[in-house]
């Protein structure tokens, strides 16, 4: 599967300034261990040591939060957009 | 000369200077403002402060700002009511009354925070500001962009209460309602910032933003004569207030403008229908659960509340709790209010009151403590989320008014 990944500004410098990458993945799982693949150290970024998203960071598949999904064992389709966006505070 | 030291990592403690950024490049932590405390305990004392004018600028050493404020002067400052009618009804003795409901500009607690987060835009000479908004915020940002000469950016989701979309607009604002819910529009912010030089009060302006809120604590403390309340109940959207009263209750104990002995509990309210802060509380956890939010109360609509991991850490830590309350008791709470004290608040403040009520009943606030209950926006913003039967019209002629009200010329 061949999907779309937006990147935010602060993990631009693992995609040399990149704002969307393509990679290929069947879960969300996957999508991060092919961009680590890809840009070491890009994992650890947005995961913390026990390998769960970091509190402040949101991972959206077409829209929708991948926590009202199956986290990071959601399935993705083909030509599907993963955002990856830090929280913002309330307002 | 500012006292500001910088930025740190609320997370992983790493320092920033102080720039335009909304979170930690590391570990996407928020980050918070750090100060020369020593250097303003010299400056700010009970005596200075006493004669300085009631706004939040009376605090100014305590805010991230470098120069003079230029907009928001009259922000802050609001009452501290005693609420004894409200008191005897809830069944506490001593209950006050932080009446946010009208604050300078635009009627909402929000107020405070814009006015750093304006002023900071002055100082970073950006071109334009804007913010994601259940409402009150908005009104803020518009207003205080339109006083500061600066164009905005208003993002608000597409069901909000016309009263706050139009009194939004009337400021020239750009407003744009975003299909989906707060979140949506908080997700939509944030990649917008990514590609404008603009400044979002709650993306990249967030750490100085954020700030403004801890001029409640201050206030409540310096109008109870320098005391820390023993219970304070706020209500929560992205959870930021409730952390930020407390920090700004220990920065007046460092300062030693308050005693190191007093404590306060708090106690986060939300409503039944978007309560994942609450949720978290209850399991007794900090891991938040975001959900999707169903309830009247839209200034507090926050599925995804960016704050709640701290907000759900300091409520038990501080001994307090969290509570939530359905949509019909948040309007009995506005009701409630309105009739024993004279104050018309929002669907929030609803909440608030009608948390207090649960809070008293459930042993967790005692007759006794001192008790502050933070009302933070004004109810002619919110009229849709009542039900009031239109008044009877009656001929203009004293029969008629007999008629009605004849048995009444001996109401109590």
């Amino acid at each position: 599967m061949s999907l779309k990944v937006v990147i935010p500004t602060p993990l631009r410098k693992f995609t040399a300034g990149a704002e969307t990458v393509e990679v290929q993945a069947a879960t969300v799982e996957e999508v991060l261990a092919n961009l680590d693949s890809k840009y070491p150290g890009f994992r650890a970024s947005v995961c913390d040591e026990t390998g769960a998203l970091r509190r402040f960071i949101n991972i959206y598949l077409d829209g929708e939060d991948v926590r009202f999904l199956e986290n990071l064992a959601t399935p993705v389709a083909d030509g599907a957009e993963i955002a990856i966006v830090p929280a913002i505070s309330g307002g | 000369m500012s006292f500001v030291k910088g930025l740190k990592c609320r997370e992983c403690g790493r320092e920033y200077p102080v720039k335009l950024l909304a979170g930690c490049e590391d570990c996407f932590g928020p980050l918070e403002a750090d100060y020369h405390y020593e250097a303003i305990a010299k400056k700010l004392t009970r005596d200075a402060l006493s004669s300085r004018p009631k706004t939040i600028w009376k605090y100014w050493e305590l805010l991230p700002l470098e120069s003079e404020p230029k907009i928001g002067l009259s922000t802050g400052g609001t009452p501290l009511v005693r609420a004894e009618r409200l008191g005897r009804k809830l069944g506490i003795d001593n209950l006050y009354l932080k009446n946010d409901s009208v604050n300078c500009p635009t009627l909402s607690f929000k107020d405070r925070v814009t006015a750093v987060a304006i002023n900071k835009a002055l100082e970073f000479k950006l071109q334009a500001v804007g913010c994601a908004s259940t409402g009150n915020l908005a009104n803020s940002v518009a207003a205080n962009a339109a006083a500061a000469g600066l164009p905005s950016f208003i993002l608000i989701p597409d069901n909000l209460e016309p009263s706050k979309v139009a009194a939004t607009q009337i400021f020239g604002s750009r407003v744009i309602a975003v299909k989906g819910n707060y979140d949506a529009v908080n997700r939509l912010c944030s990649q917008i910032v990514d590609r404008y030089p603009w400044g979002f009060v709650n993306v990249n302006l967030r750490p100085f933003y954020a700030e403004g809120s801890k001029t409640i604590g201050y206030e409540v403390a310096e109008q109870l004569g320098w005391h820390a309340p023993d219970a304070i109940v706020v209500p929560m959207a992205g959870g930021a207030m409730i952390s930020k009263i407390y920090k700004g209750l220990k920065e007046l104990q460092r300062l030693g403008l308050i005693s190191e002995n007093e404590r306060t509990r708090l106690y986060g309210a939300q409503a039944a229908g978007c309560n994942p802060i609450i949720d978290a509380v209850r399991r007794g956890t900090r891991d938040i659960r975001p959900v999707k939010p169903n309830t009247i109360a839209k200034s507090l609509a926050i599925g995804n509340p960016a704050d709640g991991y701290y907000a759900a850490s300091l409520i038990p830590e501080s001994g307090g709790w969290a509570e939530d309350c359905t949509d019909d008791e948040l309007v009995a709470g506005i009701q409630l209010l309105a009739e024993t004290e004279g104050i018309f608040t929002e669907t929030a403040g609803g909440v608030t009151v009608a948390v207090a009520q649960k809070l008293v009943e459930q042993g967790r606030i005692k007759q006794t403590d001192l008790t502050v209950l933070a009302i933070t926006g004004n109810g002619l913003k919110t009229l849709e989320a009542l039900d009031l039967a239109p008044p009877q019209a009656i001929e203009p002629k004293l029969a008629a008014f007999e008629e009605v009200f004849g048995g009444a010329y001996h109401v109590a």
